[in-house]
């Protein structure tokens, strides 16, 4: 099953991406947060919001 | 918003580097694109029409095989990847493109990075569509499920996937908001991983400018094909749908999501989980057993990050079930978060190993994917037309009486699509199991199929009714689009972020662009190292192939070569596996179940997921070569019922001997052992070949000419599966 180790690799490729993106949004602060992103999709400020 | 108050902002996005000290709030003016959207919600609207009409067209052809015409591109076996394409990157993926590109401005409170992107993306993703099906129609197709697309159509979509990925990043690093709502995760996630899936299986060796042969073979092809297929859903139909769930169920309920805590949870384990389960499409089959068992313990585990968003997404109208009642749009979310929390359930259970021995090949797979797919991905998508339309038409909706009919419309539609077919699946699977007291098989397969026939039927009323709620809608939102106008760029204000960069306080340097454009570049660098690995690993681990070799298994004679390309370009695949499982029933009916090493010459592979008709692994030798003319020039002449079209054009239509030398000679570069200078004496063996059939035709009194495709056919069908036979002689031989 040599292309396994196709799979794995690509996939490995992919969750050290998703990795790398999760440690960033940790470090970023991205989390520090969890209760204004909730709420502040709903603030907008244009022409035709109503 | 009061955390943005206290941070210096600059005046404009241009503001040199003096301007850190700059105090106080000052607004930026910005547009959203609104046309694009709109392109996009009518793109959605006209593929989901031809994508849903052309499956409603398939399941017609297997109920009444008239419907299928006697010509080639109306046959289910083109009609079906047609279908399949168009409603997922066509419909679906339009859908998909047209609300990243409405939430994805409003939630970095920027514009689409490059209108000519958009334009670019937009386009060339409906001309591709285009393409896609006018090739798909004419026969050309790489036979992978969900991944038919000719290699120049697939190296197309990646160009097409790196404008659209391009432009999202580019919009989220411009971005007004410091955090990234956990919607945009899903689309980022979604990019990455498509990305990832669409090249490693699309990998194949060009023969001509539109055929071509899958770099892997058999058991790894399968392999591959079904890592490939299982993440298209997971990847295409749920992760990015799942990012418009995060946005417009709470817009539209006008609550925030019940926990954003659970949300970003929900994420990062669905994505880390899901890449793994692909393999539960192939239990029972050749693939190793430690593979299977991977996959179905993945595959359970997916059910706690799937039921996590479903409820998510319903607490979320905890308080607002009152406005269920009155809007559709909320309606639609309910039923589609509900498909998607029944699918996420079933999905597990049918990657049992002991459910699976019941449900795979039959129509229960079907019924699964069709919950997921009229009722998560097509209910949430007209949720978001509803509530969408009428805000970038600056108007209401047109009726709300159309649309909670639309809803009733749907909601049977898919009642009365997955019950027959629920039913049809355990009857068949029961039928096709169930031996007699002396021991032999009960049933003829096809009185299994004349069974369920009624069932077909009864999918068909239930695709009707589903497509005449679209048509519904498609007239709501027309009378709605001409009651309003269309806020092309609407105007919006935030204050920008303040820019990191300035806090190193020293001169621009030349490496300031690079700090300032890093995402840009891992991703670019990323592609281009990805793509670059891909086309050094694959040579390397695949020359060498370690399946289990069985010295009988000869590669394929040329004539075969030409018939197999027949029996891919026709979709035979769609209905007929060639795949035996080893059990009693199978083996009793099909013949020595399949292994691994019978499939090594296999580009692509062709095992199927479906037995609309028989198993084809050992069809070779069963029938005299006369009974295969006759069956496919009208099937019901030789089995009486069947549902299985006629295929005339196979006995005017000769076989392209031009092709053959390039066809030996991408098969040799696989890996494929033919002799030295093959390809250029492979055309004798043809019409040796072809004469020895055409002898054997004369001997029933049907005449042909060697090179009608026929021939090539019957030579491919009659050696299905008999190499194994031939070990055993060789074995007695010995003795």
């Amino acid at each position: 099953m040599s292309v396994m180790l196709i799979l794995l690799g690509a996939s490995l490729v992919v969750s050290l991406i998703f990795l790398a993106a999760f440690i960033w949004s940790v470090k970023d602060g991205q989390y520090d947060d969890d209760y204004t992103p909730a709420h502040q999709i709903f603030f907008e400020e244009t022409q035709n919001s109503k | 918003m009061s955390l943005e108050k206290n941070q210096p902002s600059a005046t404009t996005e241009s503001s040199t580097l003096s301007h850190s000290a700059n105090p106080g709030i000052q607004l930026e003016t910005f547009y959203y694109d609104n046309k694009t959207v709109k392109l996009f919600a009518y793109a959605t609207l006209f593929w989901g029409l031809v994508g849903m009409t052309a499956g409603l067209w398939a399941a017609f052809s297997i109920a009444y095989p008239q419907v299928n015409l006697g010509w080639a591109p109306t046959t289910f076996g083109r009609m079906r990847p047609v279908h399949t394409n168009a409603v997922i990157f066509a419909f679906v993926g339009n859908a998909i493109f047209c609300g990243v590109y409405y939430s994805l401005q409003r939630l970095c409170k920027a514009r689409m990075w490059s209108d000519r992107l958009s334009k670019i993306h937009f386009w060339g993703w409906q001309a591709l569509i285009l393409l896609g099906a006018i090739t798909l129609w004419a026969g050309f197709t790489q036979g992978k499920e969900y991944a038919e697309l000719e290699w120049p159509l697939d190296i197309a979509l990646t160009l097409l996937w790196v404008v659209f990925g391009a432009n999202m990043l580019g919009t989220i690093l411009k971005r007004r908001v410091q955090h990234l709502y956990v919607a945009i995760w899903f689309y980022i996630g979604t990019w990455v991983a498509v990305a990832m899936l669409h090249i490693v299986n699309s990998i194949a060796i060009p023969t001509s400018f539109l055929n071509s042969y899958s770099w892997y073979a058999g058991v790894q092809d399968a392999l591959v094909q079904w890592w490939y297929g299982h993440n298209a859903v997971a990847f295409f139909l749920t992760t990015p749908f799942l990012g418009l769930m995060y946005y417009f169920v709470p817009k539209a309920a006008n609550r925030p999501i019940y926990s954003y805590r659970w949300s970003i949870i929900h994420f990062w384990s669905l994505i880390f989980i899901y890449i793994w389960a692909g393999p539960h499409h192939l239990l029972y089959t050749a693939l190793p057993e430690w593979a299977q068992g991977l996959g179905t313990v993945f595959s359970i585990m997916l059910i706690a990050p799937s039921w996590g968003g479903m409820l998510n997404g319903l607490l979320t109208l905890r308080g607002a079930w009152d406005r269920v009642r009155e809007d559709a749009t909320l309606k639609f979310m309910v039923v589609a978060l509900t498909c998607y929390g029944m699918a996420t359930f079933e999905g597990p259970m049918l990657s049992l190993k002991s459910v699976n021995a019941i449900s795979h090949y039959t129509d229960w797979t079907i019924a699964h994917v069709h919950v997921g797919a009229l009722g998560w991905n097509g209910f949430l998508a007209f949720a978001m037309l509803y509530w969408m339309m009428p805000k970038i038409f600056n108007t209401k909706l047109y009726s709300k009486k159309w649309a909670n009919t639309h809803f009733w419309l749907g909601t049977l539609g898919i009642i009365f699509y997955v019950i027959p077919l629920y039913t049809a699946a355990l009857t068949q699977s029961l039928m096709w199991k169930k031996f007699t007291p002396e021991g032999i098989l009960q049933y003829q397969f096809m009185e299994t199929v004349t069974t369920i026939q009624p069932m077909y039927v009864l999918r068909g009323i239930g695709g009707l009714l589903y497509i005449s709620g679209l048509i519904l809608m498609i007239v709501n939102l027309v009378k709605t689009v001409r009651s309003g106008k269309l806020v092309a760029n609407e105007e919006s204000q935030a204050a920008p972020l303040p820019k990191n960069y300035e806090s190193h306080g020293k001169k621009e340097h030349w490496h300031r662009w690079i700090e300032r454009r890093p995402v840009q570049l891992t991703v670019l660098s990323l592609i281009a190292v990805g793509i670059g690995g891909i086309a050094e690993m694959v040579p390397t681990f695949l020359v060498k192939s370690n399946i289990p070799t069985i010295s009988s298994v000869k590669p394929y004679t040329p004539l075969e070569l030409h018939g197999r390309n027949i029996y891919i370009r026709e979709g035979c695949y769609t209905c007929h596996s060639q795949m035996i499982r080893p059990f009693r029933d199978e083996v009793a009916r099909y013949g020595e179940y399949s292994k691994a090493g019978e499939f090594v010459y296999d580009h692509p592979f062709q095992w199927g997921s479906k037995r609309t008709g028989p198993d084809l692994a050992r069809i070779g030798g069963k029938y005299p070569d006369s009974w295969h003319y006759n069956h496919m020039l009208d099937p019901t002449s030789m089995t009486s019922g069947s549902l299985m079209p006629s295929y005339p054009w196979l006995f005017t239509d000769r076989i392209d001997k031009t092709k053959t030398y390039s066809m030996i000679k991408a098969m040799k570069k696989l890996g494929v052992p033919y002799p030295a200078g093959y390809e250029n004496e492979a055309n004798k063996d043809i019409d040796k070949q072809a004469e020895k059939i055409k002898q054997s035709l004369a001997k029933d009194k049907i005449k042909v000419s060697k090179n009608d495709e026929i021939v090539a056919l019957i030579a491919y069908l009659q050696r299905m599966g008999t190499d194994i036979k031939n070990e055993k002689k060789e074995g007695s031989a010995l003795k």
